[in-house]
């Protein structure tokens, strides 16, 4: 059968285009008015605090991610409480303006590992042989070392740590903490399950000075299990002049905010368990007290 | 003939039950007993005695205070030395009252005679007041308190006593000693139980390993009306309760739920013959049967031990700690936990302990994942095992709960049969317990 002839190729090439051009611009028109009736209209100034933020996605900050940060900032039009730890002072400076606010500066924190109790200081006296699992081993027993409090090795603060601030020291058996990778995002507090890590300020010049210890037993029962522990004598109570020191259940604490970095206490202490850290070297070495040798920065 | 038993799941490790020949006998009454103030599930006693006080044997020195809770009495007479923190199995020091040992006065009120009475003279409320008061709780080695459990909540029907006298753990055999020694408590205990749950029937499964016992007590049961011995395929874990139902009743109980949803409840041999001891002797819940095993152990036994008497005093009287020791176990090989010291206490839930020499006590090393599921066919809960350990692994606890984490019964079947040796249940573990932080926050 004989097809009709205004049907040759060229009319054939044009029908195509047409028919897909009308479509196309169909389309494109429904398509326009559809994103505009279900425009989301968002707070420009969101976008330029994503903008000003580290990108890390942390979670140090609290929130689910840098985008939930700005967006919180922008519906409290406020900068209270609010705290970007990777950022820091920088990053709240530039925000601040953003939204017609000040930034309050803050202290720059950093983790601290409040435990000595490395294989030298507290022998294993059991060996554990169940996963690497520091939340598993807690709820599982004392400890390779007897400590309750003190820690595990089992790395999850390791493994929490998204800035690659942290390592296992294999001679110790404690985790390390690397000073000028930590942003204080909390991730490792978290992870530990004996809340032996806490987020101090990381002090003037870099300097602080912390009780490496957690353990809440009175002094006899905890030195059984470890010679660096806090006995709870309370000596750095009544040396420190500031009333930077208290003692609550056996165990001594300083409170940054009083701190004035004397390093009095670290002389009294009889076991060792106040650390000071990047400190230049005594003039005259503590004689009586052994500084415990100090296995984190 | 086919013997019954539950129908998904289940392995089948060496039995090694090599102490069920030696008769239950008594452990001589240590100089210092150290009793616990948490030997069940639930909140702790309080104490009721002081620093300086006398006691005799069987006196109410701790009582359970919340809804979930048990008492705890004196093991033995003598003086309460301290009322202070002491390390338990799991190396944690935790409240507990030490006694200096003098003499082994008893209360007036407990009835000492060994004869066994077979009449019960108490109520349905007053058997449940006593089992109550004397402290009695699931000797299994749930701990969980006995006359809880045999309140029928509101709204549900109880049909059906089930006897646990199943003792699948290898090694442990007390359960099986107490069949064959104590058969006429046990079955005078198991109809206290039946009249303390409202229900005319009564049955009591026995592995088919133990012949001895299915033999005498199938006799026995001629003589007490409404309770059938039940012998069931030798399967672990057969004594676990969800599939003891399955396998005497056919029943599942179903997801998240207890037994008393399949109108059952479960009691352990152990407890029925405690039950016994409290209901007609006025004997509280100061002893049980221990056994001592193990490949290298000279001389496995099944010992009669005061509560609160050291692990340490039951190995020496097995024989001593063989020299090839590597692991103390609490419990068997497959839901043991290995002991860090052997100076802790017996408490009510202790059933064995399990000396493993070097060989068998090591883990095997770790592989990867083969996705062979010999793990999933062998859960006898039917979940996903290896899926599960993964998302522990991976930090997904959401994902865990849908996978239905919280029905684990840590049996061990998983770990068991992996051939890359991965550490299964210690993960499942941890995703059981992380879930259940999230369940509980939920509720707040």
């Amino acid at each position: 059968m004989r097809i009709n002839a205004p049907y040759n190729m060229n009319s054939a090439i044009i029908l195509t285009v047409a028919t897909l051009s009308v479509l196309g611009i169909v389309s494109a028109v429904v398509l326009y008015f559809i994103a505009q009736k279900f425009k989301v209209i968002e707070d420009p100034r969101i976008d330029a605090i994503v903008e000003v933020l580290p990108a890390a996605n942390c979670g140090g900050c609290g929130y689910a991610g840098c985008r939930n940060f700005a967006e919180a900032i922008v519906k409290n039009e406020s900068l209270e409480n609010m705290y970007c730890p990777v950022g820091g002072n920088d990053v709240l400076k530039r925000i601040g303006p953003i939204i017609g606010q000040v930034a309050v500066e803050k202290d720059p924190m950093i983790a601290v590992l409040r435990c000595n109790g490395s294989y030298a200081h507290a022998p294993l006296k059991s060996a554990y042989d169940g996963i690497s699992s520091c939340f598993f081993m807690h709820s599982l027993f004392s400890g390779e070392n007897g400590c309750p409090y003190g820690c595990l090795g089992g790395g999850d603060c390791v493994e929490a740590c998204t800035f690659d601030a942290m390592y296992m020291d294999k001679e110790t058996g404690l985790p390390v903490i690397v000073q000028d990778k930590c942003v204080a995002c909390g991730a490792c507090v978290k992870a530990c399950p004996r809340n032996i890590i806490e987020l101090r300020p990381k002090g003037k010049k870099d300097r602080r000075i912390f009780v490496s210890c957690v353990n809440k037993e009175k002094g006899a029962v905890g030195k059984k299990n470890c010679e660096v522990v806090c006995i709870g004598c309370g000596k750095c109570v009544k040396e420190c002049k500031f009333d930077a020191i208290t003692m609550e259940n056996n165990l001594a604490y300083i409170h940054a905010d009083k701190c004035t970095l004397c390093r009095k206490c670290v002389a009294v202490c009889p076991t060792g368990s106040i650390h000071e850290l990047n400190f230049p070297e005594r003039k005259k070495p503590l004689a009586e007290t052994e500084t415990a040798e100090v296995s984190n920065l | 003939m086919l013997l019954k038993t539950f129908t998904r799941g289940g392995v089948h490790p060496e039995e090694n039950k090599r102490s069920s020949g030696s008769p239950i006998r008594r452990v001589a009454i240590p100089k210092t007993v150290t009793v616990p103030l948490a030997q069940h599930i639930g909140a702790p006693a309080d104490p009721l005695v002081a620093k300086g006080d006398k006691v005799k044997a069987g006196q109410l020195i701790a009582r359970g205070q919340s809804f979930i809770s048990a008492n705890v009495h004196a093991p033995v007479s003598g003086t309460v030395t301290k009322i202070d923190d002491f390390p338990d199995s799991s190396g944690y020091r935790k409240k507990a009252i030490q006694i200096e040992t003098e003499g082994d006065e008893w209360i007036e009120t407990i009835d000492r005679d060994s004869a066994v009475d077979l009449q019960i003279k108490l109520t349905k409320e007053e058997i449940l007041a006593r089992i109550q008061e004397m402290g009695i709780v699931g000797m299994g080695g749930a701990t969980f308190p006995t006359h809880v459990k045999m309140m029928v909540p509101q709204g549900k029907k109880a049909e059906f006593l089930v006897i646990n006298g199943v003792e699948c753990e290898p090694y442990l055999t007390s359960d099986h000693r107490l069949m064959l020694e104590r058969g006429e408590e046990l079955m005078t205990g198991t109809r206290i139980l039946m009249m303390a749950l409202g229900v005319d029937k009564a049955y009591i499964g026995i592995e088919n390993n133990k012949a001895d016992a299915i033999e005498h007590l199938t006799g026995l049961s001629k003589k007490f009306a409404g309770i059938t011995v039940v012998p069931l395929k030798v399967k672990y874990p057969q004594g676990g309760e969800k599939q003891l139902i399955k396998a005497i009743l056919n029943r599942e109980v179903p997801s998240g739920k207890l037994p008393i949803e399949t109108g059952c409840v479960v009691q352990n041999v152990g407890t029925a013959v405690a039950v016994y001891e409290a209901v007609q002797k006025n004997k509280p819940l100061i002893e049980r049967v221990v056994t001592v095993t193990g490949k290298s152990v000279k001389d496995p036994c099944n010992l009669l031990v005061r509560i609160g008497t050291p692990v340490s005093l039951l190995l020496e009287e097995a024989g001593g700690i063989p020299d090839d020791t590597r692991k103390v176990i609490n419990g068997g090989p497959m839901m043991g936990k290995a002991l860090g010291m052997v100076e802790v206490p017996v408490v009510k839930g202790m059933s064995g302990i399990t000396v493993m020499p070097g060989k068998e006590a090591n883990r095997p090393k770790v592989h990867n994942c083969i996705r062979c599921a010999r793990c999933t066919f062998a859960c006898p809960m039917g979940l996903a095992p290896y899926l599960i350990a993964q998302m522990a692994e991976a930090h997904l606890e959401e994902s865990a709960e849908a996978e239905r984490v919280m029905d684990c019964i840590e049996c061990g079947s998983c770990s068991f049969v992996c051939p890359s040796g991965r550490p299964l249940l210690d993960n499942i573990r941890v995703a059981k317990s992380k879930v259940g932080q999230l369940i509980r926050s939920r509720a707040k």
